[in-house]
């Protein structure tokens, strides 16, 4: 091969000793000296596994990798990977090898030519992690339609820019797998591409794992059984089993490649991990509510019977068996309490075989203890070794039908050590196959430090305890989902929602406010007494009631003695009617309610937000005379990293001055986002215990946000907030003052809305709107 | 006085005292004081009121109150017949002329203008003013009104007047502790003592958990019923779920949780 200028050593000369590598070589008719170097490695490693039809297969898939004029690398890796692919992928490369040349074919006639090599180098652990040969073509399948979906194109034009983010999602693929099924990757790419298919470097961010959302969408779609689904379940369970009402704090294993983090728990909670997937166990499968339960309940064990000791004074492996003697004692406890977890116990507990360990090449210190750990747990177990036996022994008698303690179960440990010491247990290499019992906990609450030791990390230095956090100015954000109505599906924790007490201005402006309208309040009040429970209602012409309805039981007794069918319902009774109704006021105070009402001649010079507060002032005085039980918010936003919900009244404040004070200070600004503020209010309400919940949302527009540029998007959140709600019990109520409202209120609230099409009547229309509601 | 008889408690029921509440309520009975007997739901506090009863040689008129339960329905109502009207007595005044113990279990359940009606018979005075007859019924000496509610209630509605609460001498009762509640349930149902021990076990589970969807724990009688169950050969596991875990929760969450509790307790 000959280019232009520099001359190029050709491989093709190379010469090999055995003749099927060198016919090989000659069919593969490359030029690269570096992939002439590794060739007869791989071709053995091909000769081992393949047939001749399949070696002609992978040789000819070779030389047109190689002549796609990318380079060497696409083809040392497909050389170097493809055996193993096809080992991983059950034997066959039949269906396998016109897929993957399908798509290096596809992806060398877009510009998308450079991530033919990322493709080719993960493809065996991609295998690895797929296991058939129908996963990997799904595989293959999702990544061309990434490719197909991100290319860019600017103006409509050919596609003339490479995808950003395929590289990078061809890198990550193994780590993905290894957390994701195909479908979770299927819905994790659809997800980078909706939302970022137009914006490259953060397409690049969300494809190699870097963005937020990315590590959410993905935590969303882990298989397994996640944390935040079984939460309740394991809060109940801690609770009823244990009695214990410890915090659980999940920590990330998606991101831990190296270090893999265990529970423990401290003083700010028990920390689990965040997924725990179901295991294949000798005894049957254990699922992932049941690992958490196992850790959970050793943990609350450990909180329950172990104390801590000092530690200084022992060696390293000494403390080792003090914790594998402690967990065993306390697993032991446990099992006493309720005998069913031996079962997930020893499912979970490794079995280590006897002749596992090497003592002559291998620290087995480990090996022992874990061996021993589960001959304490399983009466049946199969070791022989007679230490072993007799510290089983030794480990009975000590519990006996007490607790024992940590210290007795210490002493049981350092004597264990000294007796089954071995030379080789100092060796550098330990032997730690099949010896984690990864539903323990790390034990750090075993142990007391007197003296900083040097071989341990400190991560909790005093000094640095004592520094004081800055304080706390107002209430850390809640973050609520936002639906995206084009993929059906919700953004992760989308909007941050900051809940602030809302300044206080002047409650006599308020008092002021009530005066003006004082000949509406006669009026209302008029309506109220009408409204207010009426207490005892009589019910007629019942058989069985409390009294005897005298009209009723003369006629009747006349009837009988005439000889016709007498009314046999001649009692009364009485029944209460009482009200049950929680009510929410949500104000949205957006920017647009700076506006003057009116226009030209009309204009009073008030506006609307003038009028919201007399409004809500008369309404809030209204239903406090009726005694529903009522609260009061406002509500707006500045992107979704930033909505504000103000709190003007609790349901238990009662209607006074700091009420009216809050009230009084109302301001307008930003913008309405409003699904967060719904469901934000819609927690409130959900909790509380009357028949009747009411959200009562006054608005001047439809929602938006400077950080939305599509319409639709956050009016089908509204719309999917409301149906949350309904779905809780709780009734949505909008009154709109926008005149054009009709079309999208209609969306977002169903039945459940009304225009005001003449703003100045609010301060009569919102009062006489609640009791038309509530009748 | 003649059905005097069909109120009386014949055979001794099964009582296990928890603590001196028989003593202190012949006490009581002696001074003819009313009591009120507060205690979660299935707690023994009816079956005390039969013990007692029993013991003392007393018949009994229980009331089981309801929403709907109106003053007449203790007090009674005229009815119609042939000739006109005709007054019955209801629960409460047979009690008072007969002089049984009357027992108005679930008293809160009553609404509350019902319950004002006990109010003169349980005073000084021991009368029932029956206002629609135009009758003042002096209490029979042997007379005594019992109450019984449950405070665990979580709704406002459902609480006593104080001036109701304040006529009554009280006993507070509890599910009995795990010893105890295991004889109880082995004596109650024949079952062996180790079985019934697990039982309890897992109704202890239950009831850390009310309050936090749970309104109310797994009762004793729920405990009894699962031991009868098992008894009459029903696998346990089977047992405790239909008679201990499903009546009391509809919640996805805590039946799992106790579904649970009852798989680690039969291994």
């Amino acid at each position: 091969m000959v280019t232009g200028v520099r001359q190029v050593p050709d491989a093709r000369s190379r010469t090999y000793e055995h003749p099927q590598v060198q016919a090989a070589w000659q069919t593969l008719d490359c030029g690269f000296a570096t992939v002439a170097d590794v060739f007869e490695e791989c071709i053995y490693a091909a000769l081992a596994s393949f047939s001749k039809p399949q070696l002609d297969a992978y040789l000819e898939a070779a030389r047109v990798i190689g002549k796609l004029g990318r380079g060497p690398e696409p083809l040392l890796a497909f050389l170097e990977e493809w055996p193993t692919v096809v080992a991983a992928a059950s034997g066959d490369q039949e269906p396998l090898l016109p897929q993957v040349m399908a798509a290096i074919r596809v992806m060398q006639k877009s510009p998308n030519s450079k991530a033919i090599t990322p493709f080719l180098q993960t493809l065996a652990a991609v295998a690895r992690r797929l296991q058939s040969a129908e996963q990997v073509e799904v595989y293959v399948d999702i990544a061309l339609n990434l490719m197909a979906r991100t290319t860019g194109s600017i103006h409509g034009h050919h596609t003339t820019f490479p995808s950003p983010g395929l590289p990078h999602f061809f890198e990550q693929a193994p780590r993905l797998l290894g957390l994701l099924s195909t479908a979770g990757l299927r819905n994790w790419t659809d997800y980078g591409i909706r939302n970022y298919s137009k914006h490259p470097e953060r397409q690049v961010d969300y494809f190699s794992l870097q963005s937020a959302d990315s590590r959410a969408v993905l935590q969303r779609e882990r298989h397994g059984t996640l944390f935040a689904d079984v939460e309740r379940k394991l809060d109940l369970y801690l609770r009823a089993l244990w009695q214990d009402t410890e915090q659980l704090v999940p920590y990330s294993t998606a991101f831990d490649e190296l270090r893999k983090p265990i529970p423990y728990y401290d003083r700010l909670g028990m920390r689990v991990p965040d997924v725990f997937d179901d295991v294949q166990a000798p005894g049957g499968v254990v699922g992932g509510l049941d690992r958490y339960r196992a850790v959970l309940a050793h943990m609350a064990g450990h909180r329950r019977w172990s104390s801590s000791i000092i530690a200084d004074n022992y060696s390293p492996f000494q403390r080792m068996a003090v914790e594998f003697f402690e967990d065993c004692r306390i697993e032991t406890l446990l099992i006493r309490e309720y005998p069913g977890l031996r079962r997930i116990f020893l499912a979970l507990h490794p079995l280590p075989g006897e002749a596992d360990c090497d003592p002559e090449t291998t620290s087995c210190l480990r090996h022992r203890l874990a061996m021993l750990s589960y001959a304490l747990l399983d009466p049946q177990h199969p070791y022989t070794n007679p230490q072993l036996l007799d510290f089983v022994a030794r480990f009975h008698q000590t519990l006996g039908d007490g607790v024992s303690s940590t210290r007795e179960m210490a002493d049981l440990a350092l004597l264990y050590v000294a007796r089954t010491r071995r030379q080789s247990d100092q060796l550098a290499r330990v032997h730690f196959d099949n010896t984690v019992i990864d539903y323990r906990d790390d034990n750090r609450h075993l142990w007391q430090y007197i003296e900083d030791s040097d071989d341990e990390d400190f991560f909790d230095d005093p000094a640095k305890q004592n520094a004081k956090p800055a304080e706390v100015q107002s209430l850390p954000p809640r973050r609520y989902p936002e639906w995206d109505y084009q993929s059906q599906t919700y953004r992760p924790d989308w909007a941050s929602v900051y809940e602030a007490l809302h300044p206080s201005g002047n409650p006599a402006d308020i008092d002021r406010l009530l005066e003006k309208h004082a000949a509406l309040a006669k009026r209302l009040k008029r309506l109220l007494d009408l409204l207010k429970p009426q207490d005892k209602v009589r019910i007629r012409y019942q058989e069985e009631g409390s009294d005897l309805d005298l009209d009723i039981a003369i006629s009747s007794l006349i009837d009988y003695k005439s000889g016709a069918t007498p009314d046999p319902r001649i009692n009364m009774s009485h029944r209460t009617d009482g009200r049950s109704i929680d009510v929410l006021l949500l104000l949205d105070l957006s920017e647009s309610l700076n506006q003057k009402v009116g226009a030209g001649d009309t204009a009073n010079g008030q506006t609307i937000l003038e009028l919201s507060q007399e409004a809500v002032s008369l309404l809030a005085w209204a239903i406090d005379h009726l005694g529903d039980a009522y609260a009061i918010a406002g509500f707006h936003s500045n992107t979704r990293h930033e909505v504000r919900y103000q709190h003007i009244k609790g349901f238990s404040e009662r209607w006074d001055d700091t009420v009216k004070a809050r009230l009084a200070a109302m301001q307008a600004g930003w913008s309405t986002r409003m699904g967060a503020a719904l469901r934000h209010a819609g927690h409130y309400l959900e909790h509380r215990r009357a028949d009747k919940k009411i959200l009562l949302l006054l608005t001047d527009g439809e929602p938006a946000d400077i950080d939305v540029t599509e319409p639709d998007h956050l009016r089908n959140d509204a719309r999917k907030a409301v149906e949350e709600l309904a779905a809780r019990g709780v009734t949505s109520f909008c009154l709109s003052l926008d005149p054009k409202a009709d079309e999208y209120v209609r969306d977002i609230f169903g039945k459940n809305w009304r225009v005001l099409d003449r703003v100045e009547r609010l301060p009569e229309a919102l009062p006489s709107l609640y009791l038309q509601l509530t009748r | 006085m003649s059905n005097k008889e069909q109120y009386l408690v014949r055979t001794e029921p099964f009582y296990q005292a928890q603590g001196r509440e028989v003593i202190l309520y012949e006490a009581a009975y002696a001074a003819r004081l009313p009591v009120m007997l507060k205690g979660p739901t299935g707690c023994g506090k009816s079956r005390f009121v039969e013990y007692m009863a029993w013991k003392l040689g007393k018949p009994l008129i229980t009331v089981a109150c309801n929403e709907d339960m109106t003053a007449s329905d203790l007090v009674g109502r005229y009815l119609l017949d042939a000739n006109g009207t005709r007054w019955l007595d209801g629960p409460l005044t047979t009690a008072a002329r007969m002089g049984a113990i009357c027992y108005l279990d679930e008293i809160v359940e009553a609404r509350q203008d019902t319950t004002v009606v006990i109010h003169p018979l349980t005073d000084h005075r021991r009368v029932l003013p029956l206002d629609k007859k135009g009758e003042l019924i002096e209490a029979h000496p042997d007379f005594q009104l019992v109450i019984s509610y449950n405070p665990g209630y979580q709704s406002l509605m459902k609480d006593l007047k104080q001036s109701t609460k304040q006529r009554f001498t009280a006993f507070d009762f509890d599910y009995p502790e795990a010893a105890l509640e295991t004889q109880i349930v082995a004596q109650e149902s024949g079952l062996d003592a180790e079985t019934a021990q697990k039982l309890v076990k897992i109704a202890q589970t239950a009831r850390n958990l009310k309050g936090h969807g749970l309104d109310e724990g797994i009762s004793t009688r729920l405990v009894v019923y699962a031991a009868t169950l098992i008894k009459r050969g029903v696998a346990p596991q089977d047992a405790c779920r239909m008679a201990m875990v499903r009546p009391i929760t509809d919640d996805a969450d805590i039946r799992a949780t106790l579904d649970h509790a009852v798989d680690a307790s039969f291994a």
